[in-house]
Formats: structure tokens, C-alpha cells, sequence
């Protein structure tokens, strides 16, 4: 490949792309290398999508001043790239008198980290703000700060902007090796050719320590931690209006019963440590996570389940930290590994500090006059005023056109993020919703894989749900 | 944003809508039938297997045959009027809300509102089945969709998780088309759907039937490599070589815009409660077929959406009265009753539609109303997945109580 890269970024969850995004304010040559046909298809699509305040992590930590940090820069990245974010405040269940006093250290925490707004509330006042808890809740901490967000919205959102000032992705390309000399990568090998550049950033999410290592770096190590979900219909949407933790425990903020920035409830995750491959839901612990949301929510009615799916969390246990920093032993290589929670309320600030590692570094950052620094979203004509749905199907009558029921999505929609580049039904899901309501694709699916090859110019038989080999047909029925 | 009005406005444009809008038309009422997809017939449009019309009009029709016959009616009277590719996104009061292309925003006024949305289907998620989630899983009807409409193959290797009705005709229609079909999966011990599929789709062609099973496990992270299935009663599990995973496992009445009116619906059915004419709990609102209960035979979605159109029509002209409530309520053995209440004045006894609890030999139907009891009918065999339809008796009514009917016979 032609000219030499200033700097490869090695993933594409909302860490890879949050540092693009950021690098790319500055006269730099930029490549994200990501294995999967889209960004934000690892752990960024598959938690809870919450953005932590920071009173949680231990003071000191790494994890505890970039959660800080992150959270504060959120509202404005979001504003920025037109991502959803909502400040919806979280509570922190206690079940008996006992647990008011881990209730006070989590608030002790939160202001040893800086995080303010923290009230513990009596049952009274939890009842209130929160009608269908269990009457054996005995209080809870108020965060009034924490917010949801949308992960792979903004992942996206950040590869198309920082696509617009220059960075190239490179996708569906895995990386498998390193040309290794006196302590130097010289360059990157991929599944689809070699890449050069002076700098490496290793953002490979549950994969980070396997990239180091291909570098010959063994400095960490990740494990990871299976979180299965339980996703249910917008009519219960309502049934929390906060985001609602149990008590924390060593290792986890607990399983969550939450509202989504689209208007569904979602439970989960619990916690279950297994294999870089494994996602699979469990019958086991999709009902430990249900029974425990029950026991909360006593009155939750599970028959409006619309979906089932599980993350991983890439932890670093012998560190029980972010891993950010310059190799050990590789010169050009810089880890940003096991970025668990609160990595995505980090992500924002984890870009920054990654920005100064490389000034520290010696890498000469000059500012881009021309930077772009806003990103507009795809409309989402459900979400419209009459008003603006007239205007906008005056303008352009695909939008006129409704191909997802459930989501109401349009037509024009699906045109619109085909050319920002979907080309897979997952694709389209992120970008548009659509398949990801109450019939969870049954009605738009036979009718999006034709349109995708059309818009795409492919046949029927290449269309994808995830990319590799997740065709959707094998082909043409007998003639 | 495009204005009109209209007597009546009936939502869907599958057979229900087709044969309730026909009916109000035919009774001279001014309708508007508006339909999602770019032509009439709903989903009939994607069963090109024949068995339409056999006990309706004498003949046995492919479901595209069935709608034509209804189609051409319907687009003959000029008091018809049909909005095609425009999706209905709220209701309030009797003004319904759509979307198209060609007009934009449009906002129906109408004097009475006919739901007839139909239904959709239970999906893999709602079902939580563990495992992965790669391509190849499909419901059937979108697997029919696909094949049918798009004449695209889904896959080679076929289960399929449950025995409804849907899932056996496509478990024959993938074998049809060359696609090796593993088996149905069927977690009761009695099938799901219509005695008639099981014979002609299955057991005709060779395609097993595992009652008392169930997919355990899904495999395969980016199409689908597998899934464990598992017997119910001996736990025993086995593997199954497959691409494609079928789902037939329900259907489910879509009600999301009637609750945005208001109407209240049955936890059994999932449908509106309605009266003998079909009109629901909001005054004015009627359901039929699908969106209403879930039906075997589109004949029976015909004739209760006659029915519907008929009640709308009466509303309209200022005709209809309700000078007393009778509930009908499922006693023993009886999943739920449709229709749930009848308003007084009856004319005559109405015919009511309900299923077993589970299958029965040797049983009779009874209703009971201030405390006498009548027999309804005796049937040789009783089946889950086949819908009864008998007519009340004069005496059951005459007290103008409210009746509960049992059904007793031998289980099995």
C-alpha cells in the first residue's frame, strides 16, 4: 500500500474510534485496521450503555479519572456528532438497613473522584421516583448525572467523522503479525496485505493481548467476561425511568434494569468469565438475569421479551486498571487494552490521553485548520414531528416509504446509511434501527435483502447480516 | 398534509380488511381501505399452496386466487377507495394517521374504524432460544416471503422449531425446492397446527415430526452450523446437521395501534374484546381476522370480517343500540372465547369461535347460564390447533345472563 502511514490504529470498537476521531484534529495519516465488516461490533454493541459519572471506580485509578474525565466531555461529543444522549440519573438498591453504609461509601468514593450530585435517598423517595420497585427496597444512592447513550451510534459517528477529516478504515481485515526489528514494528501484517506506519495503537478490545503479543509483548493479559442481556418491547419502556444497579460487589456494578436511549427496557448483564469467541446466551443466565430483575421488579412482565444477547468485558484482573500506555518492550506501540467498565464513559477521555502519550512521545501534533468537527445523524423519521416528516418526504419521497414497521423506518432511511457506508443487514440495523423491534426483522428482512443488492449492486446471494460468512440466501429458488 | 373523510376507514388490506371493506361498501357505506404493502391481499399474496376457499366458496384456491376473487370486487365499487404502500402511524379518536409516498402525510376522518392489521409472528428472541446469533433463522412466514415473493432460497439444510401451520407448509415447500428438510420440532406432545398439514405436508413427504422437542442450542457465530435439539421428556440431546432454522411458533394478533385508541384486548387471544358484530371496547371500533384471533382457515376470516363490515355499517347510520351486556366466558377446557360479550338486542343466536386447552376424544361443549346448562354440540376429537365454531342456543340467552362454556370429554 502506497504512502506511509503516520499512525495504524488496530480496532474499531468505541476506543479505536474515539482515538481516530480525536487524532484526526491533527495533520497526521491515519489508518483503523478493524476484523469485523463494521465498526462497533465487538463490546461496543453488546452492554449497558450507560455513562457512569465516576464515583464507582477506586480513587487514584486510571479507570476512576478517565471515567471522570469521559463523562464530562460527553454531552458535548455527543452534541457534536448528533449521538443520543440522555442524563436520566441512576440509583443504587439497598435491600436492608446494612447496605445504607456501602451506600455511603460509594458516595465517599464518588467525592474522593469528584463526582458530585449524589443523594441517598429513603424508600419514600425511591417509591416516588420509581413505582414499580419492589416494596422490600429499603433506599438508594440518586447519581443524578449518570446518562445512556447509544455505543455503536457513536462508534459509527465517529468513524464517518473522522472519515471526513481524512482517516481511512480499513475493515473486514484482520491483522495476524508484526515484522518485528530491534524493538520496532516495521510493519503490520493483514489477512489482505501489509500496512507501514510509524506508530501502532493496539485497541483491540478482548483481542488486545493476543495483538501485543504478536509483537512480542506479554505485559497483560485480558480475560474475558461474558454479560448476557435481555432486551424488551418500548410498551414497558417506561417501566423504570431510571437506570437502576443493585449494590456493587468486588468485581461488578451488578445486573441492570434501564430504559435505551430508542425507548425499550433493557436487563443485564451478569457475569460469567469464558472464552474470546463466546457470546452465546445461556438458558442458565438468561434466567439468573431475568430472576434477578424480577426480584427488583416483581411485576415485570417477561412475555414482552423481544430479544436475548451477550458482551464481553475485556478485564485486565492483574491490574484491575485500564491498560494505556507505551509498550515495554516495542518502541512504536502503544496498548490501550483492557478498557472493561467504564470503558465506554471513559472512551472520550481515553482518546485524549492516548493524544498526549503520543506528543509525549515526541509525535509532532499540528492542528488542522480544516478540521470538521461536527457529524450529522441519518434522520430518523419515528422520532419526527408531522412537520418534519412533510418536509422531509416533500424533499425526498423515499422517506415517504416505510420499510421497517415496528421502528417505522423509511426507505429513505436505508438508502441514506448505504451511502455512509452499511452494506450488511447489521449494518442497517445499527444505523437505522431497522429489524431491531418487536418482530425483530421479519418483516423487513425478505424485504432489505433485495434492496440491498440493489443499492449495493450485488446479488441477493452476497448480501450479509454480519459480514465473513453470515449470508442471508444461497441463492435464486428453482425457475 | 392530504385531508380526506370517509364513513368508514378500515385498516389492513388482507383478507380481512378486503372482505370487511367489501361488505360496508356493498351496504353503500363510503370506505377507505388503506394497505402497507403496494398491492392488496396481505399475506395471502405469499401462500401458493392451495386449501383457500374450500368451505367458503366451493373451491379449492391458492391464497393469491382467494384474494383476487376479493380484490376485483372490492375494486369495483366506486365507494372504495384504497390508499396502497401507506402505513398507518397513529389513530386518535376516529382520525387515522398515514404515510406514503406519493401524497405524504395523509389524515383519514372517518365515522367508524375497522382494524384489520392481522398478525405477526413470535420471533427466536421473544422465545429467548440460547445460543449464538447468526444468519439463518427465519420465521417461516418470512422464509415464505423470501422464497414466494423474492425467489430467494434460504438455505439447504432446513429445521424447523415448531408445528404451526405456517412452519409445516414451508417444512414441504423447502423440500419442493431441493433443500433437505431435517425435521419439525414440536415441544407439546400434540402438533401446533391443522390435522390436514400434518398429513399432507408431512407425513406425505417424509419429513419428520419430533413432538415433545425443542431446539436447545443454537451453533455457528456467523450463519448457522447446528442446533442441539433436545427431547423434553428423556433430556436426551443430538445434534442436527443444519443452515436454516425455521420458526414456527406462534403467531401474535398486532395490536399496537388499537391500544393507542384504547381498546381493551383479551390476555388469551391478544386480540380486542369485542361483541357479536365485532365492535371492540372503544365505541365505533371494530376488529376482525387476524388482529382479532389468530385463525386456521382464511373462510372464517372472511366470514367474521363480513360480520365487522355489516356492525360498522349499522354504527354509521345510527342503527346500532346496546341495551345490555351478556359476557361470554371460557369455562373448563376452554382457551378463550371470541366473541367475548354480546350486546343485547340479540336478533338472532351468533355463532361463537374457541379452542381446547389441549387435545380431547368423545367431548361436548357446554353452556351454562343461570344455572342450567345446555349441550352446544358433540365433536369426535378436539384439537388445540383447530378452531370450533358452533352457534349459541336461544334458551342460553333468554336470561340475559352471563354464559360460561366448558368443554368435557376424555383427554387425548
Amino acid at each position: 500500500m502506497d504512502k506511509e502511514l503516520d499512525i495504524i490504529i488496530i480496532g474499531g470498537g468505541i476506543v479505536g474510534t474515539a482515538i481516530a476521531r480525536e487524532l484526526s484534529r491533527y495533520q497526521l495519516n491515519i489508518a483503523l485496521v478493524e476484523k469485523e465488516a463494521d465498526v462497533g461490533w465487538g463490546t461496543t454493541k453488546a452492554n449497558s450503555a450507560v455513562v457512569h459519572t465516576g464515583y464507582d471506580p477506586k480513587p487514584g485509578t486510571l479507570m476512576s479519572k478517565l471515567n471522570v474525565q469521559g463523562a464530562r466531555l460527553f454531552p458535548s461529543i455527543c452534541g457534536e456528532l448528533d449521538v443520543p444522549y440522555k442524563k436520566i440519573g441512576s440509583l443504587v438498591l439497598t435491600p436492608n438497613e446494612e447496605g445504607f453504609k456501602v451506600l455511603e461509601e460509594l458516595r465517599e468514593r464518588g467525592r474522593l473522584n469528584g463526582v458530585t450530585n449524589l443523594e441517598i435517598i429513603t424508600q419514600e423517595k425511591l417509591f416516588e421516583l420509581e413505582p414499580n420497585i419492589s416494596k422490600d427496597i429499603k433506599g438508594a444512592l440518586w447519581v443524578k448525572d449518570t446518562a445512556i447513550t447509544a455505543p455503536v451510534e457513536l462508534a459509527i459517528a465517529f468513524r464517518e467523522n473522522a472519515e471526513k477529516n481524512g482517516v481511512r478504515f480499513i475493515l473486514d481485515t484482520t491483522v495476524i503479525g508484526f515484522e518485528v526489528e530491534d524493538g520496532r514494528i516495521e510493519s503490520v501484517r493483514t489477512d489482505r496485505g501489509i500496512l507501514r506506519a510509524k506508530w501502532i495503537i493496539n485497541a483491540a478490545g478482548v483481542n488486545s493481548d493476543d495483538i501485543a503479543r504478536l509483537a512480542g509483548d506479554d505485559s497483560f493479559s485480558i480475560t474475558p467476561v461474558k454479560g448476557e442481556y435481555a432486551l424488551f418491547d418500548k410498551e414497558i419502556g417506561n417501566w423504570v425511568n431510571h437506570i437502576i444497579f443493585p449494590l456493587p460487589t468486588e468485581t461488578t456494578k451488578g445486573i441492570l434494569v434501564l430504559p435505551t436511549v430508542d425507548g425499550n427496557l433493557l436487563v443485564g448483564p451478569n457475569e460469567c468469565i469464558t472464552s474470546k469467541e463466546d457470546t452465546n446466551v445461556t438458558e442458565e443466565g438468561l434466567k439468573e438475569v431475568l430472576t434477578f430483575a424480577k426480584r427488583e421488579f416483581p411485576d415485570l412482565p417477561l412475555n414482552m421479551l423481544i430479544t436475548v444477547f451477550a458482551g464481553l468485558r475485556a478485564k485486565e484482573l492483574n491490574r484491575k486498571d485500564f491498560v494505556i500506555e507505551p509498550s515495554p518492550v516495542v518502541e512504536n506501540l502503544i496498548n490501550v487494552g483492557g478498557i472493561q467498565s467504564p470503558g465506554l464513559s471513559s472512551a472520550p477521555a481515553i482518546a485524549v490521553y492516548v493524544t498526549e502519550i503520543l506528543r509525549d512521545r515526541g509525535v509532532k501534533l499540528v492542528k488542522k485548520k480544516d478540521f470538521i468537527s461536527e457529524r450529522k445523524a441519518i434522520p430518523r423519521f419515528a422520532n419526527l414531528s408531522w412537520d418534519e416528516r412533510a418536509r422531509l418526504i416533500a424533499k425526498d419521497p423515499n422517506y415517504g416509504e416505510i420499510i421497517c414497521r415496528c421502528e417505522y423506518v423509511t426507505i429513505g432511511e436505508i438508502i441514506e446509511a448505504v451511502r455512509r457506508g452499511a452494506n450488511t443487514l447489521d449494518g442497517i440495523k445499527f444505523r437505522t434501527r431497522a429489524g431491531s423491534g418487536r418482530c425483530q426483522g421479519g418483516f423487513c428482512g425478505p424485504r432489505l435483502i433485495p434492496l440491498l443488492s440493489q443499492l449495493l449492486e450485488v446479488s441477493p446471494s452476497e448480501i450479509t447480516k454480519k459480514g465473513k460468512e453470515s449470508k442471508l440466501v444461497i441463492g435464486e429458488t428453482k425457475r | 398534509m392530504k385531508e380526506v373523510k370517509t364513513d368508514i376507514v378500515v385498516i389492513g388490506g388482507g383478507p380481512a380488511g378486503l372482505a370487511s371493506a367489501l361488505r360496508a361498501g356493498e351496504l353503500g357505506a363510503n370506505v377507505i381501505l388503506v394497505e402497507r404493502d403496494f398491492e392488496l391481499g396481505g399475506i395471502l399474496n405469499q401462500c401458493i399452496h392451495t386449501g383457500f376457499g374450500l368451505s367458503l366458496l366451493g373451491v379449492e384456491l391458492t391464497g393469491p386466487e382467494y384474494a383476487e376473487t376479493f380484490i376485483e370486487k372490492v375494486l369495483s365499487l366506486n365507494n372504495i377507495k384504497v390508499f396502497l404502500s401507506t402505513m398507518v402511524l397513529d389513530i386518535k379518536d376516529k382520525t387515522v394517521y398515514g404515510v406514503n409516498k406519493k401524497d405524504g402525510l395523509v389524515m383519514i376522518r372517518a365515522g367508524a374504524i375497522i382494524l384489520a392489521m392481522g398478525c405477526r409472528e413470535r420471533t427466536r428472541g421473544a422465545l429467548g432460544i440460547p445460543g449464538e446469533r447468526p444468519a439463518g433463522i427465519y420465521t417461516a412466514g418470512s422464509a415464505q416471503r423470501l422464497i414466494n415473493i423474492e425467489g430467494l432460497m434460504p438455505g439447504k439444510r432446513v429445521v424447523v422449531l415448531g408445528s404451526g401451520d405456517i412452519g409445516m407448509i414451508m417444512a414441504r415447500r423447502l423440500l419442493l425446492e431441493g433443500a433437505e428438510v431435517l425435521g419439525v420440532l414440536e415441544k407439546l406432545p400434540y402438533p401446533g397446527g391443522l390435522t390436514r398439514n400434518v398429513v399432507q405436508c408431512l407425513e406425505d413427504f417424509g419429513i419428520p415430526l419430533y413432538l415433545n422437542h425443542t431446539i436447545s442450542e443454537i451453533k455457528g457465530k456467523y450463519r448457522v452450523e447446528g442446533v442441539i435439539a433436545e427431547n423434553l421428556l428423556t433430556r436426551e440431546k443430538f445434534f442436527m446437521d443444519v443452515d436454516t432454522i425455521l420458526l414456527s411458533v406462534g403467531l401474535i394478533p398486532e395490536n399496537e395501534l388499537s391500544k393507542k385508541i384504547g381498546v381493551r384486548l383479551d390476555p388469551r387471544t391478544g386480540g380486542p374484546i369485542v361483541d357479536q358484530n365485532r365492535e371492540t371496547s372503544v365505541e365505533g371500533v371494530f376488529a376482525c381476522g387476524n388482529v382479532l384471533q389468530v385463525h386456521d382457515l382464511v373462510d372464517e376470516v372472511t366470514r367474521e370480517s363480513y360480520i365487522a363490515g355489516e356492525g360498522a355499517v349499522r354504527y354509521i347510520s345510527g342503527k346500532r343500540k346496546i341495551e345490555g351486556v351478556i359476557n361470554l366466558r371460557p369455562g373448563e377446557n376452554v382457551r378463550y372465547i371470541v366473541p367475548q360479550r354480546l350486546s343485547l338486542p340479540i336478533d338472532s343466536p351468533p355463532y361463537i369461535y374457541f379452542r381446547p386447552q389441549e387435545p380431547f376424544t368423545n367431548c361436548q361443549v357446554i353452556g351454562r347460564s343461570n344455572g342450567r346448562e345446555f349441550s352446544l354440540g358433540s365433536y369426535e376429537y378436539a384439537r388445540p390447533g383447530e378452531m370450533i365454531k358452533l352457534r349459541l342456543k336461544r334458551e342460553l340467552l333468554d336470561s340475559n345472563l352471563d354464559i360460561e362454556v366448558s368443554l368435557v370429554g376424555e383427554k387425548g
